[in-house]
């Protein structure tokens, strides 16, 4: 088949292009993950018992405003690296300052504590469950998250691959803090942070292998 | 240049809105183009450039849908472009047998090509490899031309599998091209 022959096969009976397709998949995506995870975290580790008692915290909203900040820079990461040539300046600075301003809490709280108490405003109660809970949470929104980018066409796919990680991270993320029984800053910047990373470093790797297109 | 990206980005318009035949006066115009900018990318391997503007104008199709009409068409195409050729290589590993892949300075619009080589790799063959219920959709909606309700009565099908099919048996064919080469 010469090119003239393709280029006549593909524009014969040419549908109207689906220009919705970006967003559709995302939003399908986006809601399965979200949901997978909250009931895989009711199912598995439970609700915070406390949470009627939590929702009056400023704390408790800063622990589920900081992933809801990352995914929503995360959607706008993973939709602008899903079109070949979109530009990503500005992103960087999204993502990153949702982290300042928890780290900034974090600072404030460890300054102010006691010399005695600072260790426990950073490794609180549950350290060493958190990030891999969350990795685990972000499980399903990961998977959706590849299957919505596959289909469109990410070019740099290494760092489409990390993006869709840390959305699917923030996520779990998300899902995870309505089990937490953590209020610190200093904690969720240390390993909410460590457990949003996991994905994305998982992303990273797996992205040029199964991004392909 | 900028008379190509706007004359070609008014047929692509045309084309996403359904027009078939502002759709192919943009795949041949385009198809030109990828063709200077992929010899002047090949010139130690001039046979693979029929091949790689083959594989890259049914990428351009399959994936036409996250073009956003108002971005630079530009900056899209080159981003395709670059992409296929850059996997197109390492699928190869012949990295070492190129001319400035990668750098930025030209652009897909630079130049046009319409001196076709001969592909090396035949899509017919790869088509033929694909299942029925792909490979029947394709013939009649995409070669033949006839109407995808001519075809679902014709095969027997439901208008919305043999819109699939030919959705599906042309995305199988790139992977095709990516396996076989």
């Amino acid at each position: 088949m010469n090119t003239d022959d393709l280029v006549r096969m593909l524009a014969t009976g040419v549908a109207p292009a689906d220009t919705g397709a970006t967003a559709r998949r995302y939003a399908a995506a986006i809601l399965a993950g979200l949901g997978a995870a909250v009931l895989l975290m009711a199912a598995l580790l439970g609700l915070n018992p406390d949470l009627a008692r939590y929702v009056s915290l400023p704390m408790f909203w800063v622990k589920v405003g900081f992933p809801a900040l990352v995914a929503v820079g995360g959607v706008v990461a993973a939709a602008r690296l899903s079109r070949p040539g979109a530009p990503l300046s500005g992103l960087p600075t999204a993502l990153i300052a949702p982290l300042v301003a928890l780290w900034a809490l974090a600072a404030v709280a460890l300054v102010t504590a006691a010399p005695g108490q600072r260790t426990a405003l950073i490794l609180g109660k549950t350290w060493a469950d958190c990030p891999f809970n969350i990795a685990m949470l972000s499980v399903p929104a990961f998977i959706a998250i590849l299957w919505a980018m596959k289909g469109l066409a990410p070019t740099r796919l290494r760092l489409a691959g990390a993006g869709a990680g840390l959305l699917a991270g923030a996520l779990g993320a998300l899902a995870y803090a309505l089990h937490c029984p953590e209020l610190a800053a200093p904690f969720l910047g240390v390993w909410y942070v460590f457990g949003m990373l996991i994905p994305a470093a998982l992303g990273a790797l797996v992205g040029p292998r199964v991004l392909r297109w | 240049m900028s008379a190509s990206e706007e004359r070609l980005r008014a047929l692509l318009a045309r084309g996403l809105s359904g027009e078939g035949a502002a759709y192919h006066a943009f795949l041949g115009d385009l198809g030109a183009h990828l063709r200077a900018f992929f010899r002047k990318r090949l010139a130690r391997i001039p046979d693979d450039v029929e091949d790689l503007v083959q594989e890259t104008l049914l990428a351009v199709h399959n994936q036409r849908h996250t073009y956003d009409p108002g971005q630079p068409l530009t900056a899209w195409v080159h981003a395709i472009a670059k992409y296929k050729l850059v996997d197109f290589l390492r699928r190869r590993a012949r990295g070492d047998a190129l001319t400035d892949p990668l750098d930025d300075e030209l652009e897909v619009f630079a130049a046009a090509d319409t001196d076709a080589a001969e592909a090396r790799r035949d899509l017919a063959k790869l088509l033929a490899e694909l299942p029925d219920r792909q490979r029947l959709p394709i013939v009649h909606v995409k070669v033949e031309g006839l109407s995808v309700s001519e075809t679902a009565q014709l095969l027997g099908m439901s208008e919305p599998a043999v819109k699939i099919g030919v959705h599906r048996g042309l995305k199988a064919l790139a992977a095709k091209i990516r396996g076989s080469s």
